[in-house]
Parts: structure tokens; sequence; C-alpha cells
């Protein structure tokens, strides 16, 4: 952030009534002291001059502040409102404004906090949106990433990471434009569906006239009660070769970035994928697991016992075919050699209007240390893999999310210092 | 066919209270502070805004009532093409006022009422009158005849709401939410296309009740300075933004193109305006504070 800025707005002659309205949009982080504005703000219970903290007596907390963002090596939650969002703003300027304005919020939703106190004035709409009140922080966490088009738009190709581009198209890729690309992402999960969704709400609802939805999708988990991996509307387990959360030589080599400003920060990948569930259904379990390369009761590789037992796609059965189908979803994804940490989400969405089909699937995210791990994995699935029968990829986009935030600092102050 | 707007309007004789519904006996049980602020907003002087937009409203209504008899002599006459290009421009007179128009109860539907609108209310299409019918008659059966005592009693309507009109007590409340209410008619009806489903006439509605907004922030811009000087250059920039894509749509003639030319990008493109300027227009309340 840069401090001819801050000086000039301080300087501004700031009335009682601008101090409320800043309340009121929330402007935090701003680490400069001036004598009697800042008397006014803690007397009506908020501080702009000091950053929110992360609580410590919330119940079901991710705590905001860290290294990296939440939303990526947090455990998975129930539940997710991912949105893709175009920028309307036109400077950078702005958009480190619009940063800056949402670090606090996004504190106080994580909190399970009131966006704003309660004001006495009727005649306003009220400054949070209301529907999480009464609920704790359902372990929320909020992830914001960048996407190429944003770099385009603001004029900051120079600090674009050569890394991020548009994905290239892929074999039986069907994608809308509907569900691809944007310019930011919020990625909201939580183990309440409201919880998440009145995050993502209430962040674009305090940007108005500064960002617009292009797409969003809601999805769900399901963890058994005995935990283990989740699994898919296809009924297998997804998410079972992910590096462990707490390995962090995997994840240094697997997950985060380790150079430039995004250092710390991950590429998010995100695919609508549709699930053709009336013809899965009406498919053999032999066939199902063929196409899987798993056992769909246990999660184990064909020819093993257990879920996280390793395998060999090469072996063959008696008869030299491979025990592992050359054309299952597993043989060609361990042939690729590529890892990335998956953080997938179901979604049903009620019925397709033009064939009165389930519009339900699986909303794939995951995060890699470059988008190049993703690509080899699914241009070694291309035209071979068995599952393209019942998939179709219609949505598609790839966000840099930002490094994590120091208490003090905003989301993405290191892509503004590298401007 | 809104009747939210009741609660805010006071009529001498106590003409209007069906469909006034519990909204404020709720809040102060929800929560003594509306009652502070009530009190608060006594305090606040907007008498001169408060008798400039009622002088807005009574002239929007004067104009209302001529152009409608002007339409319905052309539709009595038979003159249908006269009869269709009389129509978008006298309901803009409505649209604009819509505030207070639409605050009578029953007459608000008689004049305005979509067949929806009736047939959601379990009516039928006999109880159904007013410029919506004399719309389908124009553009749907493209004739006049049969319609000539829709066509009267809409004028008798007019009459009686241009009278009725004359007594309303406009209140801080009837500004600001009135505002945001033709905002609201915008996003819901007009945007789609469902406000003229025969003569796809929506975006004279869609003008009309823009300036209808534009009007009461114009009434009470200085108010607003004195507050909040960012909100009302916000509000500028906004209503800038939605007058500039409206303009897009327009014809030689001054008027506006037909709802089914709008592509799906256009009416995105205006709903997104709209909205970007509904959220600081809300924010006009805090001269009541």
């Amino acid at each position: 952030m840069t401090t001819s800025n801050d000086e000039k707005w301080i300087d501004k002659k700031i009335s009682r009534r601008d101090m409320l309205k800043l309340t009121g949009v929330g402007v935090a982080g701003v680490a400069v002291g001036a004598s009697g504005f800042g008397g006014v703000m803690k007397a009506m219970g908020y501080n702009i001059f000091e950053p929110v903290a992360d609580s410590t007596t919330a119940k079901h907390k991710v705590d905001f502040y860290g290294k990296h963002q939440t939303g990526i090596i947090t455990p998975v939650q129930t539940n997710i409102y991912f949105a893709s969002l175009d920028v309307l703003v036109t400077s950078q300027k702005e958009l480190q404004q619009l940063f800056q304005q949402w670090t606090p919020l996004m504190v106080r939703l994580m909190n399970g906090e009131q966006m704003v106190e309660m004001t006495t004035n009727t005649r306003v709409p009220p400054g949070d949106t209301g529907e999480a009140k009464g609920l704790d922080a359902a372990h929320l966490s909020l992830t914001i990433g960048a996407g190429p088009s944003l770099f385009d738009k603001l004029g900051m190709q120079h600090v674009k990471p050569a890394e991020l581009k548009d994905l290239p198209h892929f074999p039986k890729d069907q994608l809308q434009q509907e569900w691809t690309g944007g310019d930011l992402c919020i990625q909201a999960c939580a183990d309440d569906p409201q919880v998440a969704f009145h995050a993502v709400r209430n962040l674009v609802r305090a940007a108005s006239g500064k960002v617009a939805i292009k797409w969003s999708q809601a999805g769900f988990n399901a963890f058994p009660a005995e935990g283990g991996t989740p699994r898919n509307l296809f009924a297998f387990k997804d998410g079972t070769v992910n590096p462990a959360i707490t390995d962090e030589q995997d994840l240094h080599k697997t997950v985060w970035v380790d150079k430039g400003w995004l250092k710390n920060g991950s590429y998010l990948i995100a695919r609508k994928i549709q699930m053709h569930l009336e013809t899965w259904d009406r498919t053999s379990l032999k066939d199902q697991e063929a196409t899987f390369g798993r056992y769909r009761d246990s999660g184990a590789p064909l020819g093993k016992e257990n879920e996280f037992d390793d395998f060999d796609i090469e072996a063959k059965d008696d008869k030299g075919d491979y025990i592992i189908p050359d054309t299952s979803h597993v043989h060609l994804a361990r042939k690729s050699d590529a890892r990335m940490l998956r953080r997938s989400y179901s979604y049903a969405s009620g019925v397709l209007s033009n064939t009165g089909a389930h519009d339900a699937g699986l909303l794939f995210i995951s995060f890699q240390k470059d988008p190049a791990q993703f690509i080899a994995v699914q241009n070694s699935l291309g035209r071979m893999d068995k599952m393209n029968e019942y998939i179709t990829h219609r949505g598609s986009a790839v966000f840099a999310c930002f490094p994590g935030v120091q208490k003090g600092s905003y989301v993405g102050e290191a892509l503004f210092n590298a401007l | 066919m809104e009747y939210k707007a009741l609660l805010s309007v006071v009529v001498a004789g106590g003409l209007l209270m069906a469909g006034c519904g519990n909204t404020e006996e709720v809040k102060k049980e929800d929560k003594p502070a509306t009652e502070q602020a009530e009190q608060a907003t006594q305090e606040v002087d907007l008498s001169t805004e408060l008798s400039a937009y009622q002088q807005f409203a009574l002239e929007q209504m004067d104009q209302f009532l001529l152009d409608t008899e002007k339409f319905v002599n052309l539709f009595k006459a038979g003159d249908i093409e006269g009869a269709k290009a009389a129509y978008a421009p006298a309901r803009m007179y409505f649209e604009r006022s819509e505030p207070i128009a639409e605050s009578f109860g029953d007459l608000d539907p008689r004049i305005d009422g979509r067949l929806a609108d009736i047939q959601e209310e379990g009516k039928g299409e006999e109880e159904w009158s007013g410029y919506h019918k004399l719309e389908y008659a124009l553009w749907e059966e493209n004739t006049t005849k049969g319609y000539e005592a829709v066509a009267d009693q809409l004028l008798a309507d007019a009459k009686e709401l241009h009278a009725l009109v004359q007594t309303v007590e406009v209140t801080p409340d009837l500004m600001i939410t009135g505002a945001v209410d033709l905002l609201n008619e915008v996003s819901t009806s007009k945007i789609t296309g469902e406000e003229e489903i025969y003569s796809h006439t929506d975006l004279y509605d869609f003008k009309a009740n823009i300036e209808g907004a534009e009007k009461i922030f114009e009434i009470l811009r200085s108010k607003l300075e004195a507050k909040d000087s960012t909100l009302v250059a916000t509000l500028d920039e906004k209503f800038k933004a939605v007058d500039d894509l409206l303009a897009q749509h327009t014809t030689a003639d001054g008027g506006y193109v037909s709802y089914e030319a709008l592509t799906e990008e256009n009416t995105k493109a205006l709903a997104a305006a709209v909205n970007q300027l509904g959220e600081p227009l809300s924010q006009m309340g805090i001269i009541l504070e």
C-alpha cells in the first residue's frame, strides 16, 4: 500500500457522517493514528485504525491470519459457495482499496461476527444481511484469487505470473461461457451452507459497483461418522491420493508457490463437471469399478484390499490384462505422474430443462504449485478415460490465490507491492 | 401492484387501511430502536422537500389524467394506431409518481393491473380492467371494439385517483422508501419484460421509474450533501450510468425500442446498473438520523 494515498485520505476532513459510512464499508487495516478520529470510532465499537483480530473465543473458528490463505489446507468443510467475479473497477488503486475494505470484513465473517454493529437508524438497510445471526463461525474459510483476465483489464500484465493463463482446450471439453473464467474468485467453505453463502453475499454486497458475480456454484460434501474420504455422486471416494495437509514437505512440492509475489500462495483450478447420473445408474457395478479403477465400497485400487494400498498400474493378471484397466481414471491419472491437492464438492442444482435429467455433478477444485500439474493429468485422461462417457466438463477457471495475510496487512498486498 | 407503500402515506379521513400490514408493529416488538428513530425523524426539518415532492406528484397526476383522457378518446374513436402511440407516454406519468399513485389499494390494480396479477389473486379475467386490458385489445386483438366500457372505466378511475391524490400527505418515509421501491419495480418487472407483455413498451416504464427515483434524489440533494457528499457523488455517477445505458435504446422519435429487441446482454447490463444504483440509493435514509 502506498503511503501517499494514506496521507491524502487522512488529510481529508472527515465528518462524523463520513465515519459512520466508513464503518459501514469497513475500511480497516489503515495503520495510522489521528487523535480524535479514532476515539469516535472506538466509541462506536469499531476502530478502523486497528485491524480486526482473530477471535480467541469464537466457536468452530478457522484463523484468518497466517502464512497461507484459509480454504486450501484447511480441513475440508461440508459446504462451499464458490463465486467467480468480474471486476467493475478500472484502476489498480480501486482494486487495492477493495482488498483493503474486504480484509477486516473477512476476519469478522470468519469470527462468526456481523459485518458491522447494528445501527439505530432503521431508515437504512442493515449493514449485515443477517441470515448468519445466531450461527457460529462454522469453520468458515475464505480464499481470494485473481484470474488471468484481471491482469489484462487493469494493466498489470508485467506482474502476471507466466503460469497464470486460461487452461488449454482438453478433449471432450464442452465449456459454456456462463461457467467459465472470472477476474477474481471468492471460495467460501463452511460446515453450514448458510454461513458460506452469507459470506459471499455480504462481500459482494460490500463491493457493490466494484465487482459483479459472473458465475457461482454451491456444493456439498458428506463425511462418514467414523471419518474418511468423502464420496462423490458416483459413490466413489474422491481425494484418496491427496497430499496430507500436515506434510509440509509434500505441500511445498505440490501446492505452494515458492517465488515472486505469489510465494506461499497457490493456483486454484475450478472445473464444473456435469455427471450424467441416469446413465451411470444403469451401468453394472463391474463397469463402474473398471471406470474408476477402484472398488466402490472400500475405495481400494482393483486387486488390492484397502483404500490407501499402494498400487502398480503396470501390474497384469494371468491373461496379461492390466489389473487396473488402462482406460480407467486411476490408471491414466497415475500415469501422468503429476499430483495436486483436490478439494472438490458435489452439486445438485435442480433439473436440466432440455432433458429433464438431474443437473448434478462435481465442482472440481484443486490447488497446485503450477497449473501444469493439472494440465498433465487432464491431458493424460484425454480421450482414453472411460469416465468421459459419464461426465461433461461445462465450466473452467484458474485463479492465483494470494499468500496469507499478516495482521496489519491486507489480502493481496504482495501483488500491489510488486507493481 | 405493490401495497407496501401504503404504510408511508397518510390520507385525510383514513381512507386507506386495507393491506397496510403489520410492519410497523412487528418492528416495534422486534426492536425498540424503531421508536427512537421515529422520534428523531421529527427533529429533521424536511418540510421544504416534502412539499416539493408533493408538488411534483400532483403535476404528474394532472398530466396523467389529461393524457389518459386523450388516450381513451382515441381508443373510443377506434383509432388503433393513435391509441397505440398515446399508450406508453401516458403511462409514464403514472410510473414516475408510482410511490403515490400505487398507494390507493383498489385503484392501482384497477388502473395498472396485469392479467397475471388478477389471476394470482384468484380473480377471473372478467375482473381485469385498466391500461393493460386495453393494451391487450390494441396489440393482441388489434381492435377497440367491445372494450369501450373498459376505456370509460379507466378514465373514471383516473379521475378518482386524481381526486384522492390531492389529499395525500407526503412523509419522509414515503419519499425515501418510494425511491428504492421505484428501482425495485424496475428490477422485478420492467427488466424482465413482464410489465408490458403485449406492447413490449417496458423501457418507457423503466425510464419513468428511474426518473421518479431521480426526482426524489434531486429534492433531497442538499440535505444529503450536508450529511455525506460522497454518497451524492456516487448517486450522480450511478444515475448517469443507468441513463446512459437506457439512451442506447432510444428511437428516432425520442421513444424506446421494443423490449423484444433487447439481447440478454442488454438486459443484464441494465439490471446490473440498476442494482448498483439501488445499493447507494438505499442509504438516503441517513438524512433522517
